[in-house]
């Protein structure tokens, strides 16, 4: 089994499956790069109605072929009928949400399901057709590469190459009418013909996907790059690329896998190898990963307690919390019987003195941008040049005779 | 319609209409709440649920699988909200990551495991198989009235009855909190109404529904009943009570009509066998569903022209 996988990474395992196993890659990268786009305009389940739209134009073509007396199983002919129906899905979604009261996701689940069941009823026409031989059909649900023909490898290397450099060419007008269409459109761009275009590359890309990871799974392909790619980075352009690379990684990867196990369907095991990617940049992708949110709210909590814990040695009063000690403990600021240290009392001095020059600073500078900065955490020096702070400490003066003493 | 009918056609036709009842009864309110595809995404992930309880407990008995699929459908539910809080990810990119990680697992499960000697395989997660729930005791109408007969029912109708009831009273009984949660959320709040679990409860609820119809009839008709009817019905009338009427009648009629041209629609055009009917009924739900968009009376927007001139 792992040589198998093995074997089938280093493309070792026969012409076909190296073939299937650049293909999946490309298709991947095209699918997770143009799922960006489809993402950041919000509409990533949109997909979801084309790719499960494409199932009656894959019956009506095969049985069209049958009957005209050729080979009804041939792959440009079915990718043909399915791009149609598919297509005939995605006018009748934008119809529904932009002529009747509905809203967009109801449009989607209606097409999906009825395109779908409808595909359905024709699946079960054509096997009354073929009668015992197996139409093969039902690889087109879930993805199978088992028993590949030679012509349908190309046919999905091409395709997932197309799908590439397409993304490539189109990626600019893309991002502007994901984030500001209203901009594209004062600045003389046909925003309706750009969605057009992006939604005519998502069709593309589920119909080269069919085969590979079928109708039901291809969405994933679309949805989960560019998801886990968020992650990562905030520029759209880098969005775009890790996308690329994560549906590129996991298609191959998964085409590998699933080389070396022909029982099981294709589309699973990619779509399991990339949740697998998304879940590994939900839990460690530094800026928005959990993990990082975890250290960047334990660092905060530290700050506060070890100002609250000095403000209250400054004053003299003492300290209860478990945590406020513990912080100050491992500074080395106080005891192990709670009595301050000298680098402790320095340190209380220090931040009860920058706590009256705060409040100096906030009636001195009234504007929003210094005065707004006070949240007792960002120290003085961060905000203030050191002249400005040498005058708030002559405001403040020196120690002065109290009446009566 | 002489014993052929009763023995052949009945029990189908009514797990099938009660299935549709059970489903578009909580669409109402999902299609209105814009969270039409929960439906859809808890269709997808029920399979998991369902594989999991057999490899645990080796059958395919039905309390089991219920179990199974509930529980899949709230680990869905928590993984969706996990997905949009901690990614900070748009409700529809995360549902589309959950539902298909979830099945893509069911499936692998699924082929991973031997299945062979019990009905469960993915075709039959999809479109069920709703023509073979015959009533086998049967004779001819007479038995209706025969106890033994009648103890041979197919046991999913007695459940899809069953849930179909308890959706019905359930949605009679929360029929105030869930229809003002369901328009004014925060009014709801403000006197008094738990629209937090008003929404979970809802989900829930279409969670039992489709998990129950998915049993007998397949995911498509789940999601088609879950959203076809409703929505065709939200293109007839302004007022909820009148939306919930037209839906139930749409809801019938497409699963009375569906099956109806699945099973001698082909005999009609000269074919001999017969075709799906769960794909049959979301067909024909999807046809009315087109006749409302292009016909019926409220299908614009508030303000907008009825007729473009």
């Amino acid at each position: 089994m792992l040589a198998g996988v093995l074997d089938a990474l280093l493309l070792q395992s026969g012409y076909n499956a190296a073939l299937v196993g650049i293909g999946a890659g490309l298709l991947g990268a095209a699918a997770g790069a143009s799922g960006t786009f489809l993402f950041l305009r919000k509409r990533a389940l949109v997909s979801d109605a084309v790719a499960h739209a494409t199932l009656p134009g894959i019956g009506l073509a095969f049985i069209v072929m049958a009957l005209l007396g050729g080979d009804g199983r041939n792959l440009i002919g079915l990718l043909a009928g399915s791009a149609i129906s598919a297509f005939a899905g995605l006018l009748i979604v934008e119809w529904i949400a932009r002529r009747t009261r509905l809203s967009e996701d109801v449009a989607i689940g209606a097409v999906l399901s009825v395109f779908f069941g409808f595909g359905i009823v024709l699946l079960t026409v054509i096997q009354t057709m073929s009668r015992g031989k197996q139409a093969g059909l039902e690889g087109f649900l879930l993805g199978a590469t088992a028993g590949m023909l030679f012509q349908d490898a190309v046919v999905i290397a091409i395709g997932g190459a197309i799908c590439v450099t397409l993304v490539i060419l189109l990626r600019r007008p893309m991002t502007l009418v994901a984030f500001d269409p209203d901009y594209a459109a004062a600045s003389g761009r046909d925003v309706r013909l750009i969605d057009l275009a992006m939604m005519m590359l998502v069709l593309t890309v589920t119909v080269i996907g069919l085969k590979l990871v079928g109708l039901i799974l291809i969405v994933a392909l679309l949805i989960i790059p560019p998801v886990a790619a968020r992650f990562w980075t905030e520029r759209t352009d880098r969005v775009v690329l890790a996308a690329g690379v994560i549906g590129g990684v996991s298609g191959y990867v998964g085409a590998a896998l699933s080389a070396a196990a022909p029982g099981i369907p294709t589309g699973p095991i990619i779509v399991l190898v990339c949740f697998a990617v998304f879940v590994a940049s939900l839990l460690f992708a530094p800026g928005r990963g959990v993990l990082a949110a975890i250290i960047r709210h334990q660092r905060f909590q530290i700050r506060v307690h070890r100002r609250q814990g000095l403000l209250a040695l400054a004053h003299g009063e003492p300290i209860y919390d478990p945590l406020t000690i513990a912080v100050l403990r491992r500074a080395r600021m106080i005891r192990k019987d709670r009595v301050a240290t000298d680098l402790g009392r320095a340190q209380a001095a220090k931040t009860l003195r920058d706590e009256k020059r705060w409040e100096i600073a906030r009636q001195v500078y009234t504007d929003e941008a210094i005065s707004g900065r006070y949240d007792g955490l960002t120290p003085i020096e961060a905000v203030l040049t050191r002249d400005e702070i040498a005058d708030l400490d002559r405001r403040i003066g020196g120690p002065a005779m109290v009446a009566g003493a | 319609m002489g014993a052929d009918f009763v023995i052949l056609s009945l029990t189908p036709l009514l797990i099938g209409t009660l299935a549709a009842i059970a489903c578009a009864l909580p669409g109402n309110f999902l299609i209105l709440r814009r969270q039409a595809l929960i439906g859809d995404a808890i269709s997808h992930v029920v399979l998991p649920g369902i594989v999991v309880a057999f490899l645990i407990t080796g059958t395919t008995s039905t309390w089991p699988m219920m179990l199974g699929a509930a529980g899949a459908a709230i680990v869905a539910v928590i993984l969706i909200e996990a997905i949009k809080r901690l990614g900070r990810i748009e409700p529809g990119a995360a549902m589309g990551v959950a539902f298909t990680a979830l099945f893509a697992f069911g499936v692998l499960l699924l082929e991973q495991s031997d299945t062979s000697n019990v009905h469960l395989d993915v075709e039959h997660a999809l479109y069920g198989n709703l023509e073979s729930l015959i009533w086998f005791g049967a004779d001819g109408w007479g038995s209706l009235l025969d106890r033994q007969a009648l103890a041979e029912l197919p046991p999913e109708l007695g459940r899809m009855a069953a849930v179909t009831a308890v959706i019905a009273i359930l949605t009679l009984v929360f029929w105030r909190p869930l229809k003002i949660s369901t328009f004014d959320e925060g009014f709801a709040g403000t006197i008094g109404i738990p629209t937090a679990a008003i929404g979970f409860g809802l989900v829930v609820t279409a969670a039992v529904a489709a998990v129950a119809a998915f049993d007998a009839v397949g995911s498509i008709i789940v999601i088609a009943m879950f959203i076809c009817p409703p929505a065709a019905a939200r293109l007839m009338t302004n007022r909820l009570e009148a939306q919930i009427w037209w839906s139930l009648f749409f809801a019938i009629l497409s699963a009375v009509l569906g099956f109806v041209l699945a099973g001698y629609g082909p005999l009609w055009l000269g074919g001999e066998d017969a075709v799906s009917a769960a794909g049959m009924i979301a067909t024909v739900s999807g046809v009315i569903l087109g006749l409302a968009c292009l016909y019926a009376p409220h299908r614009t927007r508030i303000g907008a022209p009825a007729t473009p001139d």
